[in-house]
């Protein structure tokens, strides 16, 4: 008994771990199924029979949720493909070829992201403004179109691409774009993957940019728009909670189907240093 | 055959500008310009977007006496001391037990660790508004079934009980995140250092401060600068759990978020350009000691 001992004790402590990593998202669903009237009498699920879908129909019906939806998709979406293509050709130019210009521009680029970002919101609101951005996606969108930890990526992945590869798509006659969108972009599919996952997230839950940005409701993603909700909804906080749900299930979607890239892409840049 | 070889010199040497071009000229507009431009905002008054005024270093000097914004500064430093010594420490024991060669089931707490981070800051401060509330809140309803805590606990409008909240909140969120970090530089420590030191007698605890601990501090370097970076940039938490102030006698009022109210609320740009820049300058010089002290700057990394 006591040989086993430290191995009871070692999966005893990562097993509550485990649960209290997990409860408030057990929580979370089981709140979302409830009831109006069963909200506060269990604390987690009721019984089968009460499970209810109340708070998604009042989510559908009451406010424009599926609106908030489709918007956080169509901005996320956009800004997740224009990132892509410019931070992968931009990361392409960087790794494979010399010019005069590229030691400048890394060495610009790696000096910005130092600053925190909360730096540019002021001048960012001023020229938005002055542009006619405001309460439009191109407010969102045009400003945030590039991910200098994209390029940089894209760079450090596409440094393995051999010359000599290259080299023989130029003597088959390829023209300069077609070696990035023929050899380069394939033979980096698994970072493409894991940057689509980064900067999804990272888009998907942006908040503090939309909220200078937008004003109409019908414009609104869906962190603007959970946030109204926030101070309408206190009392009936299933209706939140359906709503947090639905929020969180497209990431939570795309993060299995790009769970093994998304690994290797958090930690590539840590370990080689 | 000779045009199309002047062809290709021609592509091959214009080529690589025609492929920066989209990332530099946006990165130049709204990345580069806005940066120099804050600079300049810093010493205004503003009025919204369209009206402002010189005022020299009057924007830090009246930052430097506004009582306001020194809560903020002290809320925020509190938060990044304690979620970075509370965290990185649980990051790294989580860290540890799952390193462990015979553990089964190692993918799957992996998995459940990191899980809150899927979530996203502004729906995590969602969920945890309604777990902190008073009476049919997560939170209350499990201390009061444990330890008899009363039902009523009002973490989010208790100003004392603010910070803890919050510093909860984000220690469930981070603590996997960090944990992947360690895993992976745990991983990466050679092997045969180990069997070296046990063929040497070194014991467990031996190994653990000789081998390990010079084998992750590059991969703890950079975790704690993150962290602390991260955390000193601390926003939609408070923003949201707070409805959208800074909380009870402003206890959760943070650096950003003050810099939003004054840039954004109230419309003073310039105001709000000279809080960023404290904050990115207390930001640079805190990053820069936490790596003289730990070492890692003497190698260049």
């Amino acid at each position: 008994m006591v040989r086993y001992l430290p191995r009871i004790l070692l999966y005893g402590a990562l097993s509550l771990c485990a649960v209290v990593m997990l409860t408030p998202l057990v929580w979370l669903l089981a709140a979302s199924l409830k009831g109006p009237d069963d909200l506060f009498h269990y604390l987690f699920f009721p019984p089968p029979s009460h499970l209810s879908l109340h708070n998604f129909r009042q989510l559908f019906i009451e406010i424009p949720f599926i609106r908030f939806l489709m918007n956080s998709f169509f901005v996320t979406g956009t800004t997740v493909m224009v990132q892509l293509f410019f931070a992968s050709l931009g990361g392409f130019a960087l790794a494979k070829y010399e010019f005069r210009a590229k030691r400048p521009i890394m060495i610009l680029m790696l000096a910005t992201m130092m600053i925190p970002g909360q730096v540019m919101l002021a001048p960012l609101y001023e020229m938005i403004y002055r542009m006619g951005f405001m309460d439009s996606y191109l407010g969102l969108i045009v400003p945030g179109a590039v991910s200098v930890f994209g390029m940089f990526l894209f760079r450090q992945s596409m440094l393995q691409i051999p010359d000599d590869l290259l080299q023989a798509g130029r003597i088959d006659g390829c023209s300069e774009f077609g070696l990035y969108w023929n050899i380069a972009l394939p033979v980096s599919r698994p970072m493409i993957g894991a940057f689509c996952l980064i900067s999804f997230m990272g888009n998907w839950n942006s908040f503090l940019w939309p909220q200078i940005i937008l004003h109409t409701r019908e414009l609104f993603t869906l962190p603007i728009g959970l946030n109204q909700m926030v101070g309408l909804y206190h009392q009936e906080y299933g209706v939140l909670m359906a709503g947090t749900l639905l929020s969180i299930l497209p990431v939570v979607i795309l993060f299995f189907v790009l769970q093994k890239e998304f690994i290797s892409g958090l930690t590539a840049g840590a370990i080689k240093g | 055959m000779i045009r199309s070889f002047r062809i290709y010199r021609f592509q091959h040497k214009y080529a690589p500008y025609l492929f920066v071009a989209p990332f530099a000229v946006t990165f130049a507009v709204f990345g580069l310009y806005p940066l120099i431009k804050s600079l300049v905002l810093a010493f205004y008054i503003t009025a919204g977007p369209t009206s402002s005024r010189f005022v020299g270093w009057g924007n830090f000097r009246v930052l430097l006496a506004d009582p306001d914004f020194h809560k903020a500064v002290w809320n925020t430093a509190v938060f990044a001391f304690f979620s970075v010594f509370l965290q990185l420490p649980l990051s790294l024991g989580l860290a540890l037990l799952l390193n462990r060669k015979a553990l089964r089931g190692r993918n799957f707490f992996r998995l459940v660790f990191f899980s809150p981070n899927l979530v996203g800051s502004v729906f995590v401060a969602v969920l945890f508004t309604v777990i902190f509330m008073p009476k049919f809140g997560l939170l209350n309803q499990v201390l009061h079934g444990l330890v008899g805590l009363p039902l009523d606990t009002k973490w989010l409008s208790n100003p004392s009980l603010v910070m803890p909240a919050l510093v909860g909140t984000s220690l469930w969120m981070y603590v996997g995140f960090n944990m992947i970090y360690f895993l992976a530089a745990l991983q990466a420590v050679d092997k045969e250092l180990y069997e070296a030191a046990m063929v040497d007698g070194a014991n467990r605890f031996q190994q653990f401060l000789h081998v390990t601990v010079p084998g992750i501090k590059p991969v703890a370097v950079f975790v704690v600068v993150l962290s602390t970076i991260g955390s000193f940039q601390l926003f939609e938490l408070p923003f949201l759990m707070l409805g959208n102030t800074g909380g009870p006698n402003n206890a959760g009022l943070t650096i950003v978020m003050y810099l939003y109210q004054n840039g954004f609320v109230t419309g003073d740009l310039g105001y709000a350009s000279a809080i960023a820049w404290s904050l990115a300058l207390g930001v640079l010089i805190l990053s820069l000691a936490q790596m003289r002290l730990t070492g890692a700057w003497k190698r260049g990394d």
